[in-house]
């Protein structure tokens, strides 16, 4: 039977007291069951205690936008689920790995990061203390055979790309099996938050994965400012809608350049190359960052818009709009270009479901997700967007996705900028209430965003807890390319278009 | 291909005409600080108070601003009461020297010189650079594959990117270098043939960015590596990032 959960609205706090405490079994069959009956597992974590750790688990429930947390306290190990719960499986490698507690059973019990975990001399893999923990340095899953060869590539990759090492299992030019590891771009963000918010918080936050800037900032200040019960004026609501959209259309316009120049169709991927950067430079006129550094603060907006902005950024959007689907029909109506989509890296919608996959790769599958309608916040408790949803779960499914958000974003920030309600853009934030737990989730462009605040008796974050959609989504990836063409690694990889960066943390 | 002509006729050409052509930058684009430390009354230091990475001090009638610690945020602008400082619409930031980005009051700017002569005539023309990405956000990465956009058609100054470092004149790095890539770093940097040189892209490769501080980076390759071209940003403009190129190479004098 599934326990209670302490149910939270998107962005509100509690007093850390409320969240029910199970015994450990009991928490963890909650999980299982609690994901058969359509919860997703949205984060999961640990908090060090001189036993163990006490475990946190957040599940969503789209359905009626409810967000439900509770706690246990485990000893040096507990039961795995993730041969039960597969998207459980991530989540407790990192608990070992943060916290130095074992999993029992865990079918692939490998580091994430490979770092230190946060209690000194505890080490999940039994690592000594004096010795230096190399990354990738783990036993990876080897097919054996005649003709079975293996392919391993990075950390650094041909192109301008974040680090990271793939292994590939072939026969031939057919994929076996894919392992992805992480970790090479680890820089402590999770550690360095402890104790805060210090004046760097913020800055690391907005640098947590560089392309999401809007996106984790905005999951970010929603936490401090439940927690400090502080109030976003409605027009910092619009303009960070504004700014999460631009950001949105921004990286899809990216994407699809970068797909149709991995097929060798050029004309789009040089178009959409130029219009991706119209799109930030819209985010630069609001903020003088292109990335939207300094533009989300705690209470509001760093920027205003006046009335002459909102003119000359209507009249670049139209342009922007006309420029794009100028460059993007291009795609779909080039056979050559479709055959190449259709039928590659296909992946069915129940193991999506399984793997808890987010975002685009979730919504191509049909998997009808997306925190802006099922967990509305901001501007999204009052003007929604229209839901996207695709069905073959390849290539050509998640560019398509991508089309069609763009085409809604343009939409909604045009309706946005006409209506921009009056008034301040910035409320004074204030202290963080003491003992507080809080959950925020925005959909940022790859998809769900969880940041969840814990605050101790001095009302400093006692744990801050990350969860990029990539973290959800990388399994995926690694799913989609078994029974491919090895060469069609790179657009698959291309149509997820995962962070490195957000997932290391 | 009727269609893709027609497509080709509506997108133009788009090409930036920088450097012959001033680059156009957002009005509220943050780039070379002005200091004006006479507005400034005695005992004032909301600015430096202000900046979470210690970039700015203020101290007897002089102000000064480390771009190497600089994430250009406008926190130090929104606190100063006086306007003593601000940062200008300016996208030349560059320098050859780790010092050379500290802006000091009433001193005279140093803009990025050309490498020395023999260094010019291997790569003044065509110069490849591997990219590292050693740690950061991606932001850096992101704006420098911008530059081989057909918006900025880097190729058309002998610039490229290749895809290893065995085929490179010099390294370009991004991010702070995170412990779990400092070995990568090092193998990359002894792989490439000398001569050789280094450009340190962004805040992070400078001095660790946002990151200044986090025992799990460096604080960037200052000290692991010689560095010919330092960009600071956060990340950097693509035009800062092309200005300097060009400056270090050569082309803009």
């Amino acid at each position: 039977m599934k326990p209670d959960f302490l149910i939270l609205g998107n962005g509100a706090a509690a007093p850390a007291r409320d969240i029910p405490v199970y015994e450990i079994d009991r928490f963890l069959q909650g999980i299982i069951d609690a994901v058969d009956d359509g919860w997703r597992i949205s984060s999961w974590f640990g908090v060090p205690t001189p036993g163990g750790a006490t475990l946190y688990c957040v599940l969503s429930f789209k359905q009626d936008g409810q967000i439900g947390i509770m706690a246990a306290e485990a000893g040096l190990s507990f039961t795995s689920i993730a041969g039960l719960c597969p998207q459980a499986s991530l989540f407790e490698r990192e608990i070992a790995e943060q916290c130095g507690i074992v999993p029992e059973g865990h079918p692939w019990f490998k580091p994430v990061r490979f770092h230190r975990s946060f209690v000194r001399g505890r080490d999940a893999w039994g690592r000594p203390e004096a010795d230096p923990i190399l990354p990738g340095i783990m036993d990876f899953y080897r097919v054996e055979g005649e003709s079975v060869h293996e392919v391993a590539v990075g950390p650094i990759h041909a192109g301008i790309i974040e680090p990271g090492h793939f292994r590939f299992q072939c026969h031939g030019e057919q994929v076996f099996h894919l392992e992805i590891s992480l970790g090479y771009q680890h820089r402590g963000i999770e550690q360095a938050l402890m104790g805060g918010p210090h004046p760097k918080s913020p800055y690391m936050i907005e640098a947590a994965a560089g392309d999401t800037t809007v996106g984790h900032s905005q999951a970010w200040c929603m936490a401090l400012e439940a927690l400090s019960g502080c109030r976003v004026p409605a027009r910092a609501e619009a303009l960070r809608g504004i700014a999460l959209e631009l950001e949105r259309l921004a990286n899809h316009t990216g994407d699809l350049g970068a797909i149709a120049g991995d097929i060798g169709y050029l004309p789009t991927s040089s178009f959409c190359g130029r219009i991706r950067g119209d799109f930030l430079n819209m985010t630069a006129m609001i903020c003088g960052s292109r990335f939207g550094r300094g533009l989300v603060r705690h209470g509001g907006t760093g920027f205003d818009l006046g009335a002459r902005e909102v003119d000359e950024m209507l009249a670049r959007l139209a342009e922007a709009r006309r420029d794009l689907t100028n460059a993007v029909d291009l795609l779909w109506n080039t056979p050559s270009v479709m055959g190449r989509l259709e039928n590659t890296g296909a992946l069915a919608p129940d193991l999506a479901r399984e793997l808890g996959l987010v975002g685009p790769p979730a919504r191509a599958c049909g998997l009808a997700l997306d925190v802006r309608r099922d967990h509305p916040f901001g501007i999204y408790r009052v003007a929604q967007i229209p839901l996207v949803a695709g069905h073959h779960g390849d290539v050509c499914a998640r560019s398509m996705i991508r089309w069609l958000e763009c085409e809604k974003s343009l939409d909604f920030i045009g309706e946005q900028l006409l209506q921009l309600p009056g008034g301040p853009f910035r409320n004074p934030g204030g202290e963080l209430a003491p003992g507080h737990v809080t959950v925020a989730m925005t959909e940022g462009w790859r998809g769900e965003i969880c940041h969840v605040a814990l605050t101790d008796a001095s009302g400093r974050l006692a744990r801050y807890k990350i969860v990029d959609p990539s973290f959800h989504n990388w399994q995926g990836l690694s799913i989609a390319l078994r029974g491919q063409q090895i060469s069609d690694f790179p657009l698959c990889n291309k149509s997820f278009n995962l962070s490195y960066c957000g997932f290391d943390l | 291909m009727i269609r893709a002509m027609l497509a080709r006729i509506r997108q133009g050409h788009r090409t930036t005409g920088y450097p012959r052509v001033p680059a156009v930058l957002p009005e509220r684009f943050r780039g070379y600080p002005r200091l004006d430390p006479s507005r400034c009354p005695g005992g004032c230091h909301a600015c430096g108070d202000a900046c979470a990475y210690g970039a700015i001090t203020h101290e007897a009638g002089t102000l000064r601003l480390d771009m190497g610690k600089c994430i250009f945020c406008p926190e130090c602008v929104d606190a100063c009461p006086h306007e003593a400082l601000a940062f200008g619409n300016d996208a030349q930031l560059s320098s050859n020297t780790r010092e050379g980005l500290v802006v000091l009051s009433g001193e005279e700017r140093q803009k990025t010189r050309a490498m020395g002569d023999e260094l010019i005539s291997l790569f003044g023309r065509s110069i490849k650079f591997r990219e590292v990405s050693a740690g950061g956000c991606n932001g850096c990465e992101a704006d420098t594959n911008v530059l081989s956009t057909i918006g900025w058609d880097l190729g058309r100054f002998g610039v490229q990117f290749v895809a290893s470092p065995r085929h490179a004149d010099g390294l370009w790095i991004t991010g702070p270098v995170t412990a779990n890539m400092k070995e990568a770093v090092r193998i990359a940097y002894e792989a490439v043939p000398s001569p050789k040189i280094v450009v340190a892209c962004g805040a992070c490769a400078i001095g660790g960015g946002p990151y200044a501080g986090s025992p799990e980076a460096s604080d960037g390759i200052g000290g692991l590596l010689p560095v010919d071209l330092y960009i600071p940003g956060c990340p950097p403009h693509p035009v800062t990032i092309l200005d300097g190129l060009l400056r270090l190479l050569g082309k803009i004098r």
